[in-house]
C-alpha cells in the first residue's frame, strides 16, 4: 500500500481500489477451498490423460496372455507375490488390464466433457445471443422452441435423440450437446437482455458501430461470466450423462476404454468382482466433482453479491 | 388463485403441442423407409403399399401430423413392433413402477435433503456443516448407475444374513404376486381411457396393495423399492441439501429475522416460521427441476435392478429400434415433466402471493 493511498483509508481498505475485477475474481477464486481441491484433483487428470501411454503398464484394448479372467487388484506394496505381474485394478472380463483402461479413459472422458459443451455454448449461446439483441419474433421464436426441448429431461432426450441417430459414442456425444443448447442460449439472452440498453451500447451505437460489432464487442462480454459458470458446471453434467448413455449401451463401444461402458459391460459381475465396477466409478466421480467444485469456487468468485 | 391456474393451463397447449411436433418429427427422421424398418425382411412392395395405407403414411406430412394428433389425443400410440401389442397397454403396464419409484425417490430426496440443508444453515462452518456439504458435493458427482450397483453390492452380499439384508433385484419376492383389479372387482368389461386407468392402478403395487388391503404385498413392493429409491434419490438428495443451505442462510440474515428475533419471538419460531418458511420458494423450484432428473435416474436404475419400469423397456426399445414404443413413452414423459413443472408453479403461487399477483 502506497503513503497515497494510506491517507484515504476508506478507499485502501477496499480491495477494488488496486485491483481490476479479473485479477480479484482469480484472487477471489485461488483462495476458494473447494476451487482449490477441485484445481488439484483435475490437475492430477489432466496429467493422467497427457501420459497415459507412460503411466498405463498395459495396452488397454488387447486382452493379455496367461492372465486370470476377472482376477482380483494384485499390488505388490500389499503383499501380492513378487513374482506376478503387477494389476492394480485386477483383470477385466475380457483379459485387459484394468488400470491400463482407466487410466486411458481420463483423455476420453476430459474431452468428451470439453467437446459437448464447446459445442453447446457455440450454437446455443449463438442463438441466445440472436434471440436477446434481436427481440420481437426472433426472440419468440428461438426461445419458445429451445423450451419445447427443455420439456423433456435431459438425459431422456438425449436418449431419444441417440435413438434415432443410432448408438455410438460420436452420436451420443452429439445427442448431450443438443440437450445442453437452451441451457446456454438461456444464460447468454439473459445477459444480452440485462447489457443492451445500457448507456454504453447506445453510446457506441452513436459512434456508428455496426450491430455485429455492437453484439460481440459490446454486449456479448458481459454474458461471459455465467457462462464461464455453467460452462464448467455443465461439463461435469456432460461426462455424467455420457457415461450413462455407454452404461445403457448407447454410447461408446467396445472396446473404447470408457467408463461408463466398463461399468456397463461389468454390471453382472458385481457380486463375484466388485473392483471391476469399483474403480472405474470412482474414475468417474473424482472427474466429476472436481468439475463440480471448480464450478462452485468460480460461481463464489464471480458473484458480485459476494464482493465484500 | 384460480384465475392463475387457468392461465398455466392455458399456456400449457403450445408446449404440448411442440412435444408432439418433436416426436413426430423425430420419427419422420429415422434413416430409411419406414416400412423397411417396421416389416423389416417381410417388407415387399405390395405389402409396403398396404403398411402405408394402413398407417396413412400415403398421405401428405400435415395430413399425417395431424392424424397423429388425434391418435395420441384419444391415447393411441400405436402398436409395437416387437409383439404387435398397442403402445398404451405396454405404458399401462410398465409407468406405474417408474412412477413409483420416482415419487419415492422424490420423498427421500426432499425429507433427507431439507433436514441436511437446515441443520448445516444452523451450525453453519461447523463439522457437521462440513461433512454435509462435503457428502452433497460428492453426492452429485456420482454416477447413479454406480451407487446403484455398490447399495446392491452392500445391501444383498455384505448384509446378507442379517436382518438389514434387502434384495438387489426385481419388483417382487417369488410368490408374492398382483392380483389385477379388473378380477377383483368384476370389471373386465371396461373399454378405452377407463381400462386404461384401471390398469395403471392396477399394475402400481403400492396402491394395488392399500385398495385390497394387501398387507404382504404392500410390504414386499416397498422393500424391493428401497435400494433403486436411495440410488435415484441421492444426488437430487445433494442437490436439495444445498439449496436449502443456502437459502435458509440467505434468509436468516434478511432484516425481517432480526426483528422477529428483536421483538422476543422464540428461536424455533423464527427458524420455522419466518427463516425456513421463506426459504422454501427456491428449494420447491429446485425440487421440481428435479423431477426431471429423478425420472431419468429411475430409467437408468431400472435396468440395474431388474425392474419392469418405462425405463428399462425403453432402453430395449432403442436397441431393437421399436419406435413407436420410443415415440409414445417420449411423449410420456415430456408430458409427466411439464404437467410436474406446473404443479412446481401453483406451489410457488400458494408459498408467494406476490407470484399470484403478478
Amino acid at each position: 500500500m502506497t503513503a497515497a493511498t494510506a491517507e484515504l483509508p476508506l478507499v485502501a481498505s477496499s480491495p477494488i481500489a488496486d485491483e481490476s475485477p479479473a485479477r480479484l475474481a482469480l484472487r477471489r477464486l485461488l483462495q476458494h477451498r473447494s476451487a482449490q481441491v477441485g484445481f488439484v484433483m483435475l490437475l492430477l487428470l489432466i496429467l493422467t490423460a497427457l501420459f497415459a501411454d507412460r503411466i498405463a503398464p498395459f495396452d488397454p484394448l488387447l486382452p493379455l496372455e496367461n492372465v486370470v479372467r476377472r482376477s482380483t487388484p494384485c499390488i505388490h506394496l500389499l503383499g501380492c507375490a513378487a513374482d506376478q505381474p503387477q494389476h492394480l485394478m485386477g483383470i477385466d472380463g475380457n483379459n485387459r488390464d484394468l488400470f491400463s483402461r482407466v487410466v486411458y479413459g481420463s483423455r476420453l472422458s476430459l474431452q468428451v466433457g470439453i467437446t459437448t459443451v464447446s459445442a453447446a455454448i457455440l450454437v446455443g449461446g449463438l442463438l441466445g445471443a440472436l434471440a436477446g439483441f434481436l427481440g420481437g419474433w426472433p426472440d419468440d421464436l428461438i426461445m419458445r422452441a429451445l423450451d419445447i426441448l427443455m420439456a423433456f429431461p435431459s438425459l431422456l432426450l438425449a436418449i431419444s435423440i441417440v435413438a434415432v441417430l443410432g448408438p455410438g459414442l460420436i452420436n451420443s456425444l452429439l445427442a448431450i450437446a443438443i440437450t445442453e443448447i437452451p441451457v446456454y442460449a438461456r444464460v447468454v439472452r439473459a445477459g444480452v437482455v440485462a447489457v443492451k440498453d445500457h448507456d454504453f451500447v447506445t453510446a457506441s451505437r452513436a459512434l456508428g458501430a455496426s450491430r455485429m460489432r455492437l453484439l460481440f464487442v459490446r454486449v456479448l462480454p458481459s454474458s461471459l461470466t455465467p457462462l464461464i459458470v455453467q460452462g464448467t458446471l455443465g461439463i461435469a453434467t456432460a461426462i455424467l450423462s455420457a457415461a450413462a448413455l455407454s452404461f445403457l449401451g448407447l454410447g461408446a463401444e467396445f472396446p473404447i476404454p470408457e467408463w461408463g461402458l466398463m461399468l456397463g459391460e461389468e454390471r453382472n459381475s458385481v457380486f463375484n468382482a466388485p473392483h471391476l465396477v469399483l474403480f472405474p466409478g470412482i474414475a468417474i466421480m473424482v472427474t466429476v466433482l472436481s468439475f463440480n467444485l471448480i464450478g462452485d469456487g468460480l460461481r463464489d468468485a464471480l458473484d458480485p453479491r459476494l464482493h465484500h | 388463485m384460480l384465475s392463475f391456474i387457468v392461465r398455466r393451463l392455458l399456456l400449457l397447449f403450445p408446449v404440448l403441442t411442440g412435444i408432439l411436433v418433436v416426436t413426430f418429427t423425430i420419427t419422420r427422421m429415422i434413416p430409411g423407409d419406414p416400412c423397411d424398418v417396421m416389416l423389416g425382411e417381410k417388407a415387399t412392395k405390395a405389402k409396403c403399399k398396404i403398411f402405408k395405407q394402413h398407417y396413412g403414411l400415403d398421405k401428405t406430412i400435415p395430413e399425417q401430423f395431424a392424424r397423429y394428433m388425434l391418435n395420441v389425443a384419444q391415447g393411441d400410440f400405436g402398436t409395437t413392433i416387437r409383439d404387435r401389442r398397442a403402445v398404451s397397454d405396454v405404458i399401462a403396464e410398465r409407468l406405474p413402477l417408474t412412477i413409483e419409484l420416482t415419487i419415492l425417490a422424490t420423498v427421500f430426496a426432499s425429507t433427507v435433503g431439507i433436514l441436511l440443508g437446515v441443520v448445516a444453515a444452523l451450525n453453519r462452518n461447523s463439522t457437521a456443516d462440513t461433512a454435509t456439504m462435503v457428502f452433497a458435493n460428492i453426492g452429485v458427482s456420482m454416477p447413479i448407475f454406480w451407487l446403484g450397483l455398490l447399495l446392491a453390492y452392500f445391501f444383498s452380499l455384505t448384509l446378507k444374513d442379517t436382518p438389514f439384508y434387502i434384495p438387489p433385484s426385481s419388483r417382487l419376492s417369488p410368490g408374492v404376486s398382483i392380483v389385477p383389479l379388473a378380477k377383483v372387482w368384476g370389471l373386465q368389461n371396461l373399454k378405452g381411457f377407463q381400462r386404461f386407468m384401471l390398469l395403471l392402478v392396477s399394475n402400481s403395487a403400492i396402491l394395488n396393495a392399500l385398495l385390497t388391503g394387501n398387507t404382504k404385498l404392500l410390504k414386499d413392493a416397498l422393500w424391493h423399492l428401497i435400494l433403486p429409491a436411495l440410488a435415484v434419490g441421492t444426488i437430487s438428495l445433494s442437490v436439495i441439501a444445498r439449496m436449502t443451505r443456502s437459502s435458509l442462510l440467505d434468509v436468516l440474515g434478511a432484516d425481517f429475522v432480526r426483528t422477529a428475533r428483536s421483538k422476543g419471538l422464540r428461536e424455533r419460531l423464527v427458524i420455522y416460521r419466518h427463516g425456513l418458511r421463506n426459504a422454501l420458494i427456491p428449494i420447491v423450484t429446485i425440487i421440481g427441476l428435479q423431477i426431471g432428473s429423478l425420472l431419468s435416474g429411475a430409467v437408468l436404475t431400472e435396468t440395474i435392478f431388474a425392474l419392469p419400469g418405462i425405463g428399462s423397456r425403453a432402453v430395449e426399445a432403442i436397441l431393437s429400434r421399436d419406435y413407436p414404443v420410443i415415440q409414445g413413452f417420449s411423449v410420456l414423459v415430456a408430458v409427466i415433466f411439464v404437467f410436474t413443472n406446473l404443479i412446481v408453479d401453483i406451489s410457488y403461487a400458494y408459498l408467494d402471493p406476490r407470484i399470484r399477483l403478478k
